[in-house]
């Protein structure tokens, strides 16, 4: 299989390509901007559609046009510009269109700064916009992983027809590491749901997310819930790194479970019973996977590059049942192995 | 018996929500018409707005897409991105295209994005109750411009179709208006010129439809249609402000 030293966010941008998104749709933030700068000179070539918008809110909706006529599409942006897009995410999911956002977290609140971060958890797995609804959420902590979470969140936001976002940072996106890539796909399911013309085949298709009748909206949103529902029992993905006999369990996803894996490493060389459990899927959150990894743990550590977003989902998902721990950096600083390993020897110490 | 009249058969034979009086029964069946005239009810997409048209997706056959409030032009960017060849078009009020929506409609108009926009402006928002408009007229009374519009607290109303006008990537920035039966055939004329524009690709094209609201006016709807030709078309002067077609070129 041939090998390609990539950039992440180029990497993401050429699985995007091959997994068969055909109109992209953004406007340029840091630090993203090699997604677009590698679609635009690639998605030409490709048959495919890039549009620089005149804003991150028309890009989106730019996205919401494309997947209503039934092609796959995408955007990218940072935290920011994130933010300018909630709207037509809301707009995409309440009328089940699939759809993948690319966010490449950056510092917040505000214009915060253009190092990485992790600042964006709760945006992304809670709050992403108005009303009732979930995205998928793929953390990648490889440029591999970046290649391969793409092309994943293609076939579940068709399957499922929601939107789906790759939750990275400016640490993953920055970074080159070798990647191989899947063949470029070409058979596609049906979309008999599209608005593309009916071609006086069949009744007109209505894209739409207005339902006046209460007991009707309701419908649609318990629709949806239902196929969470089959999302969550079968969709979960995470990685367990030296759990099973862990004392200690470190949990953190993309970059940051990279620090914490050097961490874990040495922690394990002193002699420390330390692990990882890193999510992958951040929503649907895998709660029987980490239940598993934490089984005989005396205390969990969570590592973030924010102020701590995902230790309320850990803490949820083993209802409490043991202590969790908190080290994160913010503000687009990185934590270090250094860091991590000295919270561990802490909770070594305070164990004995 | 011959029939004469009848309803446009792109046009869904459905009660519409729409009140006594208002015109936008009217441009619906405009638009209707020249789709069934040129025979595309098939290939075309229609982009409903949040507005008084918001439901608009139910009263026309043919396969429609709701927006968010003004996101039409980028969202029919979208659709005919995806699908060049089919038709597609936009019907939008005022406070969609030209207040919340003004970046999405000028930068669909300025990339020549070859789709149709069928712009209503009635001079007030009609469907949250009668607020001011950005095409409100100078002086005129809204729910939240009591007094009267005040130019100077509450700003110009923006002239959409001049505006557009000088942009490379517009086809047709034409004003109509749909009060009176000779401005209602001008109006259907434009509407046809505008879809054979997106037919021969050749780029934007705006339609500007001067349109009564009775309801929010405070008239009656006879009364409605004579204050169209009274104070909107003085301020809003009818006619194609670009053309690129050959009997429009200037």
């Amino acid at each position: 299989m041939e090998r390609n030293l990539m950039k992440g966010n180029e990497a993401l941008a050429e699985a995007a390509i091959r997994a068969g998104c055909k109109c992209f749709f953004g406007y340029p933030i840091t630090p993203q901007t090699e997604v677009a700068a590698y679609l635009a000179k690639y998605m030409p070539k490709n048959d495919g559609v890039f549009i620089q918008a005149e804003s991150e809110i028309a890009a989106i909706n730019m996205v919401l046009g494309a997947a209503s006529a039934g092609v796959r599409a995408m955007t990218s942006s940072s935290s920011p510009g994130i933010s300018l897009k909630s709207e037509g995410v809301s707009y995409i999911a309440g009328s089940d269109l699939p759809c993948v956002i690319i966010n490449v977290q950056r510092g917040g609140p505000g214009l915060g700064g253009i190092q990485p971060s992790q600042s964006d958890y709760w945006q992304a797995t809670k709050a992403l916009g108005h009303g009732d609804y979930q995205l998928l959420v793929y953390a990648p902590c490889s440029v591999q992983e970046m290649v391969d979470k793409v092309t994943l969140a293609f076939d579940m936001a068709d399957k499922f027809r929601m939107p789906a976002m790759i939750l990275a940072d400016g640490l993953l996106g920055q970074m080159m590491e070798p990647v191989t890539f899947p063949e470029r796909k070409t058979e596609f399911e049906p979309k008999p749901w599209a608005a593309n013309g009916h071609g006086n085949k069949r009744k007109h298709n209505i894209i739409n997310s207005l339902y006046l009748v209460p007991e009707e909206l309701e419908n649609s949103i318990r629709n949806r819930y239902e196929r969470y529902e089959i999302i969550k029992a079968n969709h979960t993905e995470a990685e367990s790194y030296l759990c099973d006999d862990a004392d200690f369990v470190v949990t953190a996803y993309g970059a940051s479970a990279r620090v914490a894996k050097s961490a874990v490493n040495r922690a394990r060389a002193m002699g420390i019973k330390a692990g990882l459990f890193r999510p992958i899927t951040l929503w649907p959150f895998p709660v029987n996977e980490i239940n598993e990894a934490c089984k005989n743990a005396k205390a969990l550590l969570d590592v973030e590059m924010s102020m701590g977003q995902m230790i309320e989902d850990v803490k949820l998902a083993i209802n409490c049942s043991k202590p969790v721990h908190f080290f994160g950096r913010t503000g687009g600083v990185i934590p270090s192995p250094d860091e991590v390993l000295g919270e561990l020897k802490k909770l070594s110490e305070a164990n004995k | 018996m011959a029939v004469i009249f009848d309803r446009p058969k792109s046009l869904a034979d459905v009660p519409t929500h729409y009140c006594p009086g208002c015109t936008h029964g009217i441009i619906h069946r405009l638009i209707a018409e020249v789709i069934d005239e040129m025979g595309i009810e098939g290939d075309t997409i229609g982009i409903c707005p949040v507005g008084c048209a918001v439901m608009a997706y139910d009263y026309f056959n043919c396969d429609m897409i709701e927006a968010a409030h003004g996101r039409a032009p980028a969202t029919a960017t979208g659709v005919k991105r995806s699908l060049p060849d089919k038709f597609v078009f936009t019907y939008q009020g005022d406070g969609d295209c030209a207040a919340i929506g003004t970046a999405e409609t000028v930068h669909a108009a300025t990339r020549g994005e070859n789709i149709v926009v069928i712009f209503v402006n009635n001079a007030i928002y009609g469907m949250t109750g009668g607020q001011m408009a950005p095409t409100s007229l100078p002086g005129q009374v809204t729910q939240t411009t009591p007094y009267g519009r005040d130019v100077s607290v509450a700003g110009n109303p923006i002239k959409m179709v001049e505006m557009l006008s000088v942009l490379d990537g517009v086809a047709l920035a034409q004003r109509v208006a749909v009060n009176t039966v000779p401005h209602i055939r001008e109006a259907k004329k434009a509407i046809r010129k505008a879809f054979e524009n997106q037919k021969a690709k050749r780029g934007f094209s705006i339609i500007e439809v001067l349109s009564s609201c009775p309801t929010n006016w405070g008239v009656s709807p006879t009364e409605a249609l004579e204050k169209i030709d009274e104070v909107m078309i003085p301020f809003y002067p009818l006619g194609a402000y670009k053309d690129v077609t050959a009997e429009g070129a200037n």
